[in-house]
């Protein structure tokens, strides 16, 4: 979808142009441009932007999540029993209910005005950024395969394999320190790679669909993790639980604000990678060339691209990222292997992806939104009661209003910026047309 | 798995053509049949495998089957290697190996794993009809999903949502078939709720031509989040009033439930059950007979084709993915209505997932499907049954097997499993 979707404004002006050579074939006629608005007012260009739709689309989000939390809380739904009577006790109750739970959202994820000393009461937001640490690197393998044209939905997969390795020179291995953490990451990219260069390598030689491959290795992933916990070389001696020993010290990310925060320089790698998965998409010769393949494969094989060949690099690249997530929570967040080490991070790096519409930076700024609702949901589960799950509800809205513009742009009644040049475009051959086909006969 | 050769064109005048010899059937079997020689025979246990044919009070109680686990390992991978010769001199010939042939293999090699696999636990009596109704029940809700998802993808609508479908069938017969007080508005309401959320990928997917795999995945966490939460902060408020639903009944077809064996475990069942039959059987009537099913199938492989033949191409596909999410629906009740009688948390537990294996494995086609669900259906099972019994193959390596065969199937290690050509690309009319 996404692909599609960061290609749909450039489909627009090429059309227009596309009618060039025919015109210049006729008699000369108006140029294609000329029917372009001269200049589109600043209120057009607003909230025609695609920011602007990804805001609607929160807000509209947002919304049915709060009406979700109104009408399942018994003391809006008692006040409704006589709202003839008195229709505002239920709108004070029910805003009373949605301001609270969003309110403790924001107070769980960024700003708790509630501590006492300036570090508490930041500390919601080092949460957010530990929890986005995770997410954003995940996003990236998702978004770098959507780029490409392929759905890797293994990202879970891939992070547990990352973890796996990580987690095994984490614990079984003894270095000096930064080297050893160096191994650490490398060997998590290493494994996260292998396990989608396997979807790589089987869709570039059977042609077998990736989604189908992604879903099936997540398991096999899973069960191969929960099986090597119980394994003397993995598990926590003495204890019955999949769960490791503490990884080394000398593996770990030092934390980045001292020892009462979470975050740790995980996040600032995040952040380098972000900024070189950018570089490589949208300026290096090989993020060209994945494009390209994701754009058309078709065109890029004529051209001279090696098109089974890029599937491979991308699940490659892909799986990479996906792994360095599990290094980050095996060695950053958790500090041990355990079953539930990707939680659900490979799934939500998906519409991590989508949200950011599949750039990097805006996988970043999505990631980060994402984090704050997972710290905020806990949070928010714990103050008012509501339950985390409405994050989920609230997330997965918010990527299909995106992935549907023009169901968003319905709702709130925003332009179409496709729709208003194609409106005006019947005119000019109707116009034109009796001219033009004289001419060509 | 029936990778047939080519026979010889016969057409009048035209030189014979080339005989194209397959020999991935024969190299399988030689090496599965050598695995099973060693593990079976060579390493089989010192003891004696019994296997309970019929339960007490059966109208037909047949004896204990006793099967000394060394010889019985040694004669099944003998039959096995024999049939793997068989197979290679066919392919020299080149001539196909038959079905018959491949399933005959496949039950031996079953049957061997189970003796090896039960030999080495420490129990060693096992339950044939419990063994084989388990997998029947675990493999209900897969039967119902890869209808759903065969039901989708032959119109050319990827379904992923199949989990979803499941869940939300499952929490709706849950809630309105206890607030019903009745099993079969609950199974209605299940049948609702599946079309429901298949008409969220229908609409998101046809309609606003959103990448269909996208729209399944968030529809599952969709569903996940939704139900996760109206089951916290609904259900759990009084579970009595609001998740106690009553059961569907069941009962025993006269004759059909005395055949010994098989006969309790197929036909002395839940009403679900029966209805699995007959959407199944409809199922591979109606796709490979019908006027629906032929245009189903043209709508799947080639739209265009079918649209200039006047095919509705959109309006058949939102049609089949409503009646995919209803199917899906009614395997989504089987888990509160049926096996359990309240409805948890994620419950269904990613068998959507494993139902879309089953259809994939079955090759997009009813009777393939369903066999493939209950051969994963039974792969579960063994692994449960083989854990109480306390077996050394570790559980995971077992319920890694149905995600492991079916890539091995869709990149054509066994057999070549090709979908339906124009799955996963929405039609726009030009």
């Amino acid at each position: 979808m996404s692909p599609s979707q960061s290609q749909q404004p450039v489909p627009a002006p090429a059309d227009g142009l596309g009618s060039a050579p025919e015109d210049g074939a006729g008699p000369p006629v108006t140029p294609p441009w000329a029917d372009r608005p001269a200049k589109p007012t600043l209120a057009y260009r607003i909230t025609s932007s695609p920011l602007v739709l990804s805001a609607a689309a929160l807000i509209a989000a947002l919304v049915v999540g709060g009406l979700l939390i109104v009408l399942t809380d018994p003391l809006v739904t008692s006040k409704m029993y006589y709202f003839i009577a008195r229709p505002s006790d239920t709108f004070v109750a029910a805003w009373k209910s949605v301001s609270e739970a969003y309110l403790a959202l924001f107070e769980g994820s960024v700003y708790n005005p509630a501590g006492e000393t300036a570090s508490q009461r930041l500390y919601p937001l080092t949460e957010t950024l530990t929890i986005a640490t995770p997410l954003i690197f995940a996003g990236l393998a998702v978004a770098v395969s959507f780029r490409s044209g392929l759905f890797n939905i293994g990202a879970q997969g891939q992070i547990i394999a990352g973890a796996i390795v990580a987690g095994y020179i984490g614990i079984a291995w003894e270095l000096p320190a930064a080297l050893h953490l160096l191994l650490v990451v490398v060997g998590a990219a290493l494994g996260g790679a292998v396990w989608g260069g396997i979807v790589g390598v089987l869709k570039a030689k059977t042609g077998a669909h990736e989604v189908i491959l992604c879903i099936m290795l997540n398991y096999v992933a899973l069960n191969l993790l929960l099986y090597l916990l119980t394994t003397p070389a993995f598990q926590r001696p003495g204890s019955a639980n999949p769960i490791s020993p503490q990884v080394s010290d000398t593996a770990l990310f030092p934390r980045l604000l001292g020892d009462s925060f979470r975050l740790h320089w995980g996040f600032v790698l995040a952040v380098v990678a972000v900024a070189a998965i950018s570089w490589l998409v949208n300026r290096s010769t090989v993020g060209f060339r994945l494009r390209a393949v994701g754009a058309n494969p078709r065109a890029a094989a004529t051209s001279g691209i090696n098109v089974t060949a890029g599937y491979i690099v991308v699940m490659l690249l892909s799986g990479g990222f996906a792994g360095l997530a599990g290094a980050a929570q095996v060695s950053g967040t958790e500090r041990v292997l355990t079953g539930d080490i990707a939680g659900s991070f490979g799934f939500d790096a998906i519409t991590v992806a989508l949200l950011g519409r599949s750039t990097p930076w805006g996988t970043f700024w999505a990631g980060l939104l994402f984090g704050a609702f997972r710290a905020g949901g806990v949070a928010m589960q714990t103050t008012t009661g509501t339950n985390i799950n409405i994050v989920l509800v609230v997330q997965s809205l918010i990527v299909l209003f995106i992935a549907a513009p023009p169901l968003v742009r319905a709702i709130f009644r925003l332009p179409d910026p496709a729709k208003a040049r194609r409106r005006k475009k019947p005119r000019r051959p109707a116009a034109s047309a009796p001219s033009t086909s004289g001419a060509s006969r | 798995m029936s990778t047939q050769t080519l026979e010889p064109s016969r057409s009048a005048g035209a030189a014979p053509a080339p005989v194209v010899r397959n020999w991935k059937k024969a190299v399988i079997f030689s090496v599965l049949g050598l695995v099973a020689l060693v593990l079976c025979g060579v390493n089989a246990a010192d003891t004696t495998v019994v296997l309970r044919l019929s339960n007490p009070g059966d109208v037909v109680e047949l004896g204990d089957l006793s099967l000394p686990a060394s010889t019985t390992g040694w004669v099944l991978s003998v039959l096995m290697l024999a049939i793997a010769v068989l197979a290679i001199g066919l392919t020299a010939q080149g001539r196909g190996v038959s079905g018959w042939l491949s399933a005959v293999f496949w039950i031996a090699f079953i049957l061997a794993m189970l003796v090896w696999a039960v030999g080495h636990a420490t129990g060693n009596s096992l339950s044939l009809p419990g063994l084989l109704g388990g997998s029947l029940a675990l493999s209900i809700p897969l039967i119902f999903g890869s209808m759903s998802g065969l039901l989708c993808e032959r119109s050319g609508v990827v379904n992923i949502a199949i989990e979803g479908q499941l869940l939300f069938g499952a929490f709706a017969a849950a809630l309105v078939g206890t607030l019903a007080g009745s099993a079969w508005i609950g199974l209605l309401a299940a049948v609702l709720g599946g079309a429901l959320v298949a008409l969220i990928l229908a609409a998101f997917s046809i309609r606003y031509l959103v990448n269909q795999v996208i729209v399944g995945v968030v529809v599952n966490v969709l569903v996940s989040g939704l139900t996760g939460f109206l089951y916290s902060t609904v259900l759990q408020r009084d579970t009595s009033l609001l998740n106690a639903p009553p059961r569907l009944p069941s009962f025993a077809i006269p004759v059909l439930s005395e055949i010994p064996v098989i006969g309790r475990v197929l036909f002395d069942q839940s009403v679900l059950v029966y209805l699995m039959y007959a959407v199944v059987a409809v199922l591979w009537f109606a796709l490979g007979r019908t006027r629906w099913g032929l245009r189903t199938r043209a709508v799947g492989e080639h739209p265009q084709a079918a649209d200039t033949l006047g095919v509705k191409v959109n309006r058949l596909r939102f049609l089949n993915v409503l009646l995919g999410g209803a199917v899906a629906g009614m395997g989504g009740a089987f888990f509160t209505l049926v096996s359990v009688s309240s409805f948890t948390n994620d419950m269904t537990a990613g068998q959507g997932y494993i139902a879309l294996a089953a259809l994939i494995f079955g090759r997009w086609r009813p009777l393939g499907a369903l066999c493939a669900a209950l051969l994963f259906g039974f792969a579960t099972n063994l692994q449960s049954v083989l854990s109480l019994l306390g077996t050394t193959v570790p559980s995971q390596f077992l319920t890694m097997l149905p995600y492991l065969v079916t890539i091995a199937a869709v990149t054509g290690l066994v057999g070549r499993s090709r979908g339906p050509a124009a799955s996963g690309q929405p039609y726009v009319k030009e």
